[in-house]
C-alpha cells in the first residue's frame, strides 16, 4: 500500500490499525488508529498490560506489530531513527560515561561530521536546559534518579528529533522530584515546540502537559470471547495552554476532566 | 575506620611470619647437629667417615635454616644480573625470560580469545556451535600438550609458548564471551534508536559494558600463564625460573629451590597485582 503523504494537520505521525498479539488468538490489544500533529503533546494513559509501552516500542522501532502501519511525515516506520528520540523509563544512560560524555554520544550518533569543539556547544547547551550545569563531568552513579532522568531527557532532546518518546519518565521518581521535572519539561515543550508522545499513569501528568489524551482499556475476556485493548476514548485538554502546575488545580474544568479520566481507569478501563 | 584495621592486619601478619620463622629455626636446628662426636670411638669416626657420614661435619643437604636461607636470598639479590654462562645466570635474567614467554603467550592468546569471545557472545549460534569444542579442549593439563607441541613445532621455546597460549585462552575466551552476551539490553536499545552502526556499537557500547568482565578474565589467565611457564620450563629447559628450580634440584640445592619458589609466588603477586589495577579502571558502578 503506498502511503499518502499527509496535509498539515492531517496527522504528522499516523498509526493505523495497530495490532499486537503474544499469544495468537488474543491479542494484547487491536485495530488502535490515531494521528500524532506536528507539536502536539499527547499522552496515552491506562492500566498495567494494556500494551501502552509495546506501541511506544513499535513507534521507536524497538519492537514489531502484528499487523497495522505507522507513518510519520509520510514515510512508513520501519525500525528504529534519530527521528524519533526515546526517553526510556529507566534512564539507560551509559555509566561508565560522565553526563557530557553520556549526551555527546547522541550528538555525535546525529552529527558524525561535527567538530569537538560544536558537539560540546550542543551539548552544555541542552544540559543548561535541564539545570544540571554543575553535574556535567559527574558518572550517573554520582547523581540522584531525578538528575538521571533530566540526564536522559536532555540527551533525546540534544539531537533534536522530529518526535520524542517518552515511556513512562517519571515513575521512577518520588512525587517531589517528579513535580520539578514535569515543569522542566513543560517549559523545554514549549520553547522547542517539540512533538511528543507519552506514557504515564499519573492523572494530573497528563492533565498538565498534554494537548490530547489518549484512554486505553485493556483487553479482556467478554461473554462474547475475547475483546483486545484498543484506544477507548481521545479527550482533548479543554484548559488554557499557559497552565503551571501550582495553579492547575484553580482551573475551570480541571475537576471535570480529572474525574472523567479517573472514572475510565476505575470503571470502564477494566469493563467486561 | 580502614586505617586501623591496615594496621592491626599489617601487625598481625607480622606476627604470623615471625612465628614461622621461629618454627621454622626450631625444626632446622636439630638436623644440623647431627649425631655428635661425642660417645664415638675413633675407630667408629672413621667407619662413618668411609661410609660418607662425616659426624664433624655439618651438611648443607638437610633442610636449610632461615640464616641459610637469609644468606642465599641475599646472595641472589644482591647479584641479579650475572651471567656466566647458560646454566649459571642471574635471578633477574632467568626472571626476564620467563616473563617473556608468558608475555608472548599471553598476548597471542588475548589477540585470539577477545575477538572470538565478542563474536560468540553476540552470536548464539556460534555459542553454541563452538561450545563442544570449549568444553573438551578447556581441562586439558598443559603438561599434557607439551608432547603434542613439542613433536609438531619441534622447537622448545615456542612450544613452551604454545602451550602458555593453549592454557590461558580458556578464561579470556569464556568471560569475553559471557561479558558481551551480558551487555544490558537497555544500553544496545540506546544504541538502536541513535541509529548506532554495528562497528560503533561495538566498541563505543558493547566492549565498554563488557570491559571488567574481559578484565577479570585476563587477570584469571594470566595467574594460569605464570603457574604454566613454571611447569613447561621444568620440561623443556633452557633459560627461565622454572628450569632453575628444576636445575637446582638436580643439584640438591634446596635453598636455591626455595629461594626460587619464593620469587614465583612474588612474581606472580605482582602480576595479578597489575592486572587488579587495570580491571578497577574499567569497573563502573551502575
Amino acid at each position: 500500500m503506498k502511503p499518502t503523504v499527509p496535509t498539515a494537520g492531517a496527522g504528522f505521525l499516523r498509526i493505523e490499525g495497530l495490532s499486537k498479539s503474544f499469544v495468537p488468538a488474543k491479542p494484547v490489544f487491536a485495530d488502535v488508529s490515531f494521528a500524532i500533529d506536528r507539536g502536539e503533546f499527547v499522552c496515552i494513559i491506562g492500566h498495567s498490560g494494556c500494551g501502552k509501552t509495546t506501541i511506544l516500542n513499535v513507534l521507536a522501532g524497538l519492537d514489531t506489530a502484528s499487523s497495522g502501519h505507522v507513518f510519520m511525515d509520510g514515510r512508513e516506520v520501519a525500525g528504529p531513527s534519530l527521528e524519533r528520540g526515546v526517553v526510556f523509563q529507566s534512564h539507560a544512560l551509559m555509566p561508565w560515561l560522565t553526563v557530557r560524555r553520556n549526551i555527546a554520544f547522541a550528538v555525535q550518533s546525529r552529527w558524525p561530521d561535527w567538530p569537538a569543539a560544536q558537539v560540546d556547544e550542543q551539548v552544555r547547551k541542552f544540559v543548561a536546559l535541564v539545570g544540571l550545569d554543575g553535574a556535567i563531568d559527574k558518572k550517573p552513579s554520582q547523581l540522584s534518579g531525578g538528575m538521571k532522568q533530566r540526564v536522559g531527557i536532555a540527551r533525546a532532546f540534544s539531537i533534536q528529533p522530529k518526535m520524542l518518546l517518552l515511556d513512562e519518565p517519571f515513575g521512577a521518581l518520588d512525587a517531589l522530584t517528579r513535580g520539578t521535572i514535569q515543569d522542566e519539561l513543560m517549559s523545554i515543550v514549549r520553547q522547542t515546540q517539540q512533538t511528543v508522545f507519552m506514557i504515564t499513569h499519573d492523572v494530573d501528568e497528563a492533565i498538565l502537559l498534554a494537548d490530547r489524551i489518549l484512554l486505553m482499556s485493556n483487553g479482556t475476556e467478554t461473554a462474547a470471547g475475547w475483546r483486545p485493548g484498543n484506544i477507548a476514548e481521545t479527550v482533548v485538554n479543554p484548559l488554557p495552554r499557559e497552565r503551571t502546575r501550582a495553579g492547575l488545580h484553580h482551573l475551570d474544568g480541571y475537576y471535570a476532566l480529572r474525574n472523567h479520566i479517573v472514572d475510565f481507569l476505575v470503571t470502564r478501563a477494566k469493563a467486561t | 575506620m580502614h586505617k586501623v584495621l591496615n594496621l592491626k592486619a599489617a601487625l598481625l601478619s607480622l606476627l604470623l611470619f615471625a612465628v614461622f620463622l621461629a618454627v621454622w629455626q626450631v625444626a632446622t636446628m636439630s638436623s644440623g647437629v647431627s649425631a655428635s662426636q661425642a660417645g664415638l670411638s675413633a675407630e667408629q669416626i672413621e667407619y662413618q667417615k668411609m661410609l660418607g657420614k662425616d659426624p664433624g661435619q655439618v651438611k648443607s643437604a638437610g633442610f636449610p635454616t632461615p640464616a641459610e636461607m637469609g644468606a642465599t636470598a641475599w646472595k641472589h639479590l644482591s647479584n641479579p644480573f650475572y651471567d656466566n654462562g647458560p646454566n649459571d645466570k642471574g635471578i633477574a635474567i632467568q626472571l626476564a625470560w620467563s616473563l617473556g614467554r608468558v608475555g608472548l603467550g599471553f598476548l597471542l592468546a588475548c589477540l585470539v580469545a577477545v575477538p572470538l569471545g565478542f563474536v560468540i557472545g553476540m552470536s548464539p549460534l556460534l555459542q553454541k556451535a563452538f561450545d563442544p569444542f570449549i568444553q573438551v579442549l578447556k581441562p586439558i593439563s598443559p603438561l599434557a600438550w607439551m608432547p603434542l607441541a613439542l613433536y609438531t613445532i619441534k622447537d622448545s621455546s615456542v612450544s613452551g609458548i604454545f602451550v602458555i597460549f593453549i592454557c590461558s585462552v580458556w578464561p579470556m575466551l569464556l568471560n569475553t564471551a559471557f561479558g558481551v552476551a551480558s551487555v544490558k539490553r537497555e544500553w544496545l536499545n540506546v544504541a538502536s534508536t541513535l541509529e548506532v552502526k554495528p562497528l560503533r556499537r561495538a566498541f563505543r557500547v558493547i566492549l565498554p559494558a563488557a570491559a571488567p568482565t574481559i578484565l577479570t578474565g585476563m587477570r584469571i589467565s594470566m595467574g594460569i600463564a605464570w603457574l604454566v611457564i613454571v611447569a613447561a620450563e621444568m620440561l623443556v629447559g633452557g633459560t627461565g625460573i622454572g628450569y632453575f628450580v628444576w636445575n637446582e634440584w638436580n643439584n640438591l640445592s634446596l635453598t636455591n629451590v626455595i629461594f626460587a619458589i619464593l620469587v614465583i609466588g612474588v612474581v606472580g603477586m605482582l602480576l595479578d597485582l597489575a592486572f587488579a589495577g587495570l580491571q578497577k579502571k574499567v569497573t563502573y558502578v551502575e
